[in-house]
């Protein structure tokens, strides 16, 4: 019979095999050899410039996704619409599909002959094998999160007291601003932590997309796999290890928020 | 403010909520909306602050139309049954609402608050959140911020539906004194018709979207316009044809013009009063309402015979013909 001891050592296995086991794998063969290839990887400018490309695709699709998710939990919740039910099953689509089947839809798109992409190649703007390809692909497959958060969030909230604000004298605006958004505002920065992680560790879609041209189209995912190609295992696992502490650091920050959010 | 409803319908999908209802409530009137639950007396509230839009009709505040006015500009408090607390906010801050909407200065928004906090007796409370104050200090709270920026009326849904039943004697004794002491229209929704004749000074009577009555509640009482209203304001009882009150039933040892013969089937003594549940030959149940010495003059005792009669029942002089 399994006691609670019990289910808990297999809970506790389970994740130590699963995850835990990796993760300490990467930490100590990233410094098997000393510190001196970790540093050197670390250092070299196409490393670095992959992690400014990861930065920049992430900092665009997080505020985007921040935003969008609000408005279309809001319109989720609140509003009653023909198509809503279609628009609450796409917002999971990038969860649905596999992130290299986005990546191939774009690179369908973007490309020479496809809908859009014979108009930026008429209007000389480069979007595969660029950066804005590497935008769209990120922002793609982080679009869920802020959405899949607010929208229960919501739900349990209710209207009433934004009712309540309306006869108090507050606008539409004042409303959002200053009962719906303070109410959510957990599940906002919860929604923005797991954008992030997922933003900082896309792979699939951006691997099709960016062409991968070292210096200029590798983020930091992809260059891990550049590294690996060419047998730079230690460099490999070094820009691991950074990716690995940034999705620490994220967990970290999502067990601070969480007993606060019991609290309110 | 008086407000003015006129031939207000509503209906949700095939529901109908209201029923061409026109209702008149004059300023600084304590009116109680009252009916069952489903007869459309909380829509008819929310119609007037605005929170719902009728789909025919109007709404006249202070004699101009406000049909079609936002919520927000129509300078009405709006107290909810489940007292919708800001929950992220300070119970001062939640009082304070109204007025940092209205962009008052900050030393006005915090002596009137201080007031507020006075007048609903939660002065020690301003800086706690409100999951931490009890049922009656949150709608004390919700008070307290509907009264904030000096609205025209007071509307209250259910205001102590959710609480429990010594905290809910005591808000109606309070909301009572409130009223005398800041003079502005106030109307209550409600489906206690205890707690409408008590605080109210006029009651409107709603069932299934359509108004039955309005008036006093004496008049009510004594003289209801229907079945619906009789039975729901008071406790009625049919006696052969007729529908009368408990207390208005004589019971007599000998058999008199009109009366009914019954048998007791049980006596109840509560307090000053006692009451007799009775059965007639067709076995119909019927309860009298006497006062202890009438029962202790008529010695009476269970399984025996008597005759009720209630000649005097003003239900039957006034209102008989409707209710026949």
């Amino acid at each position: 019979m399994l006691n609670r001891l019990g289910l808990r050592a297999i809970a506790l296995g389970y994740l130590v095999v699963i995850l835990l086991a990796p993760l300490a794998m990467v930490f100590y063969r990233t410094f098997q050899s000393g510190l001196q290839p970790v540093w050197q990887t670390l250092s070299d400018p196409a490393t670095i410039h992959a992690f400014e490309v990861t930065l920049i695709a992430t900092g665009i699709a997080v505020p985007l996704n921040t935003v969008f998710g609000v408005l279309c939990g809001l319109a989720v919740v609140r509003r009653r619409f023909r198509g809503k039910g279609l628009l609450n099953a796409f917002i999971d689509l990038p969860l649905a599909v596999s992130p290299v089947v986005i990546g191939l839809c774009l690179y369908l798109l973007y490309g020479r002959t496809g809908w859009f992409g014979s108009w930026f190649l008429a209007h000389d703007f480069q979007v595969l094998f660029a950066l804005p390809a590497i935008v769209l692909a990120t922002v793609f497959v982080s679009v869920p999160f802020v959405a899949r958060e607010v929208i229960p969030t919501l739900r349990e909230l209710g209207d009433e007291q934004e009712q309540a604000a309306a006869t108090l004298g507050a606008t539409r605006w004042q409303r959002f601003w200053r009962i719906t958004l303070p109410s959510i505002r957990w599940a906002v920065i919860y929604g923005v932590v797991l954008t992030t992680a997922r933003c900082l560790g896309e792979y699939g879609a951006v691997a099709v997309v960016s062409g991968n041209i070292i210096g200029k189209t590798e983020t930091a995912t992809t260059r891990v796999e550049e590294l690996t190609q060419n047998f730079q295992t230690s460099g490999a696992f070094a820009v691991s290890l950074v990716l690995a502490t940034i999705a620490v650091l994220v967990l970290v920050a999502m067990t601070l928020i969480r007993p606060r959010e019991g609290a309110l | 403010m008086s407000i003015e409803i006129r031939n207000v319908s509503k209906r949700f999908g095939s529901f109908v909520a209201l029923d061409d209802v026109s209702l008149e409530i004059p300023q600084d009137s304590l009116t109680a909306v009252l009916g069952p639950s489903g007869s459309g007396k909380s829509t008819l509230l929310r119609i007037v602050a605005g929170l719902e839009r009728p789909d025919s009709g109007e709404v006249l505040l202070s004699g101009a139309d406000a049909t079609g006015l936002a919520p927000q500009r129509r300078d009405v408090g709006f107290v909810f049954q489940h007292y919708a607390a800001f929950k992220h906010m300070t119970v001062r801050d939640n009082v304070a609402f109204a007025l940092r909407i209205r962009k008052r200065p900050k030393q006005e928004i915090r002596d009137r608050v201080d007031e507020l906090l006075e007048l609903v007796q939660l002065q020690g409370f301003a800086d706690r959140y409100p999951s931490r104050l009890s049922g009656g200090q949150r709608q004390r709270m919700a008070l307290a911020r509907a009264l904030a920026a000096k609205p025209r009326v007071l509307l209250l849904d259910e205001p102590f539906g959710a609480l429990d039943a010594r905290v809910r004697a005591e808000l109606r004794d309070w909301l009572r004194r409130l009223h005398e002491e800041v003079h502005v229209t106030t109307v209550f929704v409600t489906h206690d018709q205890e707690e409408a004749m008590e605080v109210a000074d006029r009651v409107a009577v709603l069932d299934h979207g359509r108004l039955e009555q309005v008036g006093a509640p004496a008049d009510l009482y004594d003289t209801p316009a229907s079945e619906f209203v009789l039975r729901f304001v008071g406790d009625a009882v049919r006696l052969g044809s007729r529908l009368v009150r408990p207390h208005e039933v004589v019971l007599r040892r000998w058999p008199s013009d009109g009366a009914v013969e019954v048998e007791i089937e049980r006596i109840a003594v509560l307090g000053a009063d006692a009451r007799v549940d009775l059965a007639d030959g067709g076995g119909e149940r019927l309860t009298a309402r006497l006062r202890r010495e009438e029962l202790d003059d008529l010695e009476l005792a269970r399984g025996e015979i008597v005759w009720a009669s209630a000649d005097g029942s003003a239900l039957d002089a006034e209102a008989g013909h409707a209710l026949r």
